[in-house]
């Protein structure tokens, strides 16, 4: 496959495996955190754990848009859909995500919920006009990425005069999610966890650029890797962690440079703030409530902000108390931590955040690494 | 005085209510056009069931549904694929197909021209197989109780002697064989779907495998432990399944999994795994280690097994695991899917 199989060579891996086995000093640990979920994947997916020296270590972070959503907001969704004039349109992976008492928008639309599966957010357009008689509800999800094709399909909604058509909007954003990390007692009062550097964000950062980082950089002193998601990329980019940690430096760097610029994409960014203002605070699972890392739509355009049209309620609903996603988003926790990880948690009834898409923590680890747990155990 | 009846108008017409109801409409629906695209000697004799011989030795059974969308699908319809899946649960087990049923239930609105076209492909992959629909039903149902339609079959088959396969059989150190590239049938259905439509060249796979498995026993059956074909689920979801059923682990190499490069950037564009997505035409097959090369040179010296390829191996492993080395060298599990990947693929 072109494009693609040039960034998952086996001889390239090698050699990069070598040279972080060579450079990583054997007498000290260095821990990454990986934003991204789909970074989370690719390690998983692609068993780079494997190829690591024992002393470096992946952390996973919560950049995994669908595991971050609180309970609240998808009890919120399935309240809107039940409505018999409303149609839902959401991505497919929201479908299981759990509300309260295991309720899911899979089960509301078993109870007769009109919730339909779209692929893009055009699709969502076009449902809007062939149902002139139904109010049609787009469930907009998602980081820095997904955000400009909203802010575009809320101008096109303008456009075609679309008086049937609003937006569920939870986008959230990474550098407060990334500081409030950083900021928790665990690592910055306590220091129990060590964060020793950050793979950052692909696909955001074409978006955002890389300039949003250089505050964490100076601030938390904590370098930053900017990296694509292919393997190669990723053991790239953690080489270049490596070589900054040894050299006490705490930058900015752009592995992802084939996509990524300093400045991002400018003419996104200035639709997404024409048409989206922060939120004062957010709740993520398992985080709790972020300050300003959500978006919400500008009074201009709040007839597309469903919110408002259909004057709904913020519900708050308590993540279980058993379940460690905060503690393993932060890196204090392994999934095999958690009592309830591949008990009564599994990925076909996820319990917490990091078990509800693959791109989690725990679902990535159960779906494609829990071997190595009963290998550990026996070595043990 | 004779009555008249007008004929089927096939090009024009569509299927109603009457069609279900017993009358005289739904005779002339299953003369005029099931019996013609099935022909055999038991169907014309009219009866409400069909009589055969039954020889010696252990029969097989098995029964299906077929509910896919879209009907029509590059490289196939519903009807090829509901004989091509009710064929090769048959032939799984070793034996080989004799007698199909088929049982249509048909949306109010539903398009004669369709219908025909789906009974005759239905035909011709009986023929292609060599097995016989013998009997049959229709319904028809009001408009929006069925999505067009749905097609239920039942096959019978014999199994030769001597021959037990099963999925407890599997033992360690035994070879994993697969007779192609995977993952084409789900593609190939996906390519087509209303709001996911991509352009792709990838046909489905569907296929009767009667004939390959009847090499693969010839070549070397004693040395069989097991057959599955990967449908729903997947290659992941058959191996986790044999897994369970056999108390054993399997192996897998990555590299030597036959993928085309067309369903490998399918998914990578829909983030699926090809080894989740569903195959038609292919199997898998547990063998013998000392047989793996003689039953792999039989498949592969069939048209429908030349990309045949041996993947892996059986393990011992209570936890009944399927790992697999990746090409880019780490380790990993192959799960189950879990969810739904894609409803109604077949």
């Amino acid at each position: 496959m072109k494009y693609a199989d040039e960034f998952r060579d086996k001889e390239i891996a090698l050699g990069l495996a070598k040279a972080i086995r060579a450079e990583a000093h054997p007498e000290r640990p260095y821990r990454f955190m990986e934003f991204c979920g789909g970074h989370t994947h690719a390690i998983s997916r692609y068993g780079l754990e494997d190829m690591l020296p024992k002393n470096v270590r992946m952390i996973h972070g919560p950049g995994c848009p669908v595991c971050v959503l609180p309970a609240g907001r998808i009890d919120m969704a399935i309240r809107l859909a039940m409505r018999p004039e409303i149609i839902l349109c959401v991505y497919g992976d929201l479908m299981r995500v759990p509300g309260s008492q295991g309720a899911s928008l899979l089960k509301a639309k078993a109870r007769g919920a009109d919730i339909r599966m779209v692929y893009s957010t055009i699709d969502a357009i076009r449902i809007a006009e062939e149902n002139p008689g139904r109010e049609v509800v787009f469930f907009a999800i998602g980081f820095e990425t997904t955000t400009p094709p909203t802010a575009v399909m809320i101008r096109m909604a303008e456009k075609k005069q679309l008086a049937n058509f609003s937006v569920f909007c939870n986008h959230v954003l990474t550098p407060p999610a990334m500081q409030n990390i950083l900021e928790s007692p665990d690592i910055r009062n306590i220091g129990r966890v060590e964060i020793d550097g950050f793979v950052g964000p692909a696909h955001v950062s074409t978006i955002i650029g890389t300039a949003p980082y250089e505050f964490f950089a100076e601030e938390f002193g904590k370098p930053v890797v900017i990296s694509g998601f292919e393997p190669l990329d990723m053991m790239q980019a953690i080489l270049m962690l490596v070589r900054q940690v040894n050299e006490n430096r705490h930058e900015v760097e752009n592995q992802y440079s084939r996509a990524v610029t300093r400045d991002g994409n400018l003419r996104a960014k200035e639709e997404v703030s024409d048409i989206f203002e922060l939120r004062d605070q957010f709740e993520w699972r398992g985080l709790g409530q972020v300050p300003y890392s959500g978006l919400k739509l500008k009074r201009a355009y709040a007839k597309y902000d469903t919110e408002v049209r259909f004057d709904m309620n913020e519900l708050r609903v308590d993540d279980n108390p058993a379940c460690e996603c905060g503690a393993i988003l932060r890196g204090v926790k392994k999934p095999v931590d958690c009592k309830l990880f591949g008990t009564v948690c599994t990925p076909e009834t996820p319990m917490g955040s990091c078990m509800v898409s693959s791109e989690g923590a725990c679902a990535a680890h159960w779906t494609y690494g829990r071997f190595r747990d009963h290998q550990q155990r026996r070595a043990s | 005085m004779k009555s008249y009846q007008r004929k089927l108008d096939i090009k024009n017409g569509c299927v109603d209510l009457s069609h279900g109801s017993g009358g005289r409409a739904m005779a002339q629906l299953i003369s005029g056009l099931f019996h013609e695209a099935f022909g055999n000697e038991w169907l014309a004799r009219g009866n409400d069931q069909s009589a055969f011989n039954v020889g010696a030795g252990r029969m097989v059974m098995t029964t299906d549904g077929y509910v896919v969308s879209p009907l029509f699908f590059p490289g196939g319809n519903i009807g090829s694929l509901a004989v091509h899946g009710t064929v090769n649960d048959i032939a799984m087990a070793g034996a080989k197909p004799l007698y199909l049923s088929a049982s249509f239930i048909i949306e109010e609105g539903f398009r004669f021209a369709d219908l025909k076209l789906i009974a005759e492909s239905m035909g011709q992959a009986a023929r292609e197989a060599g097995v016989h629909i013998i009997t049959g039903d229709t319904k028809v149902v009001e408009r929006g109780k069925a999505d067009g339609l749905f097609i239920s079959t039942a096959g019978v088959g014999v199994v030769p002697d001597g021959l037990d396969l099963s999925a407890e059989n599997a033992r360690v150190g035994d070879r994993v064989l697969i007779s192609g590239t995977l993952g084409d049938h789900g593609v190939a259905i996906m390519s087509k779907r209303q709001n996911l439509a991509f352009e792709t060249e990838i046909v489905s796979d569907s296929a009767s495998l009667n004939d390959l498995v009847a090499k693969m026993v010839q070549a070397c059956g004693r040395g069989i432990r097991l057959m599955r074909d990967p449908t729903r689920g997947g290659l992941a979801a058959t191996l986790n399944e044999i897994a369970q059923q056999s108390d054993l682990g399997f192996r897998l190499q990555e590299e030597a999994i036959p993928v085309k490069p067309g369903v490998a950037a399918a998914c990578e564009l829909l983030g699926l795994d090809p080894l989740h997505v569903a195959n038609e035409g292919k199997l898998v097959a547990i063998v013998a280690p000392e047989v793996a090369k003689t039953v792999l040179a039989a498949m592969r010296a069939h048209p429908l097994g030349h990309e045949a390829a041996d993947i892996g191996e059986a393990v011992a492993d209570d936890h009944h695991f399927v790992q697999m080395a990746t090409s880019f060298g780490g380790g990993r599990i192959v799960d189950w899917l879990s969810g739904e990947q894609l409803p109604r693929i077949c």
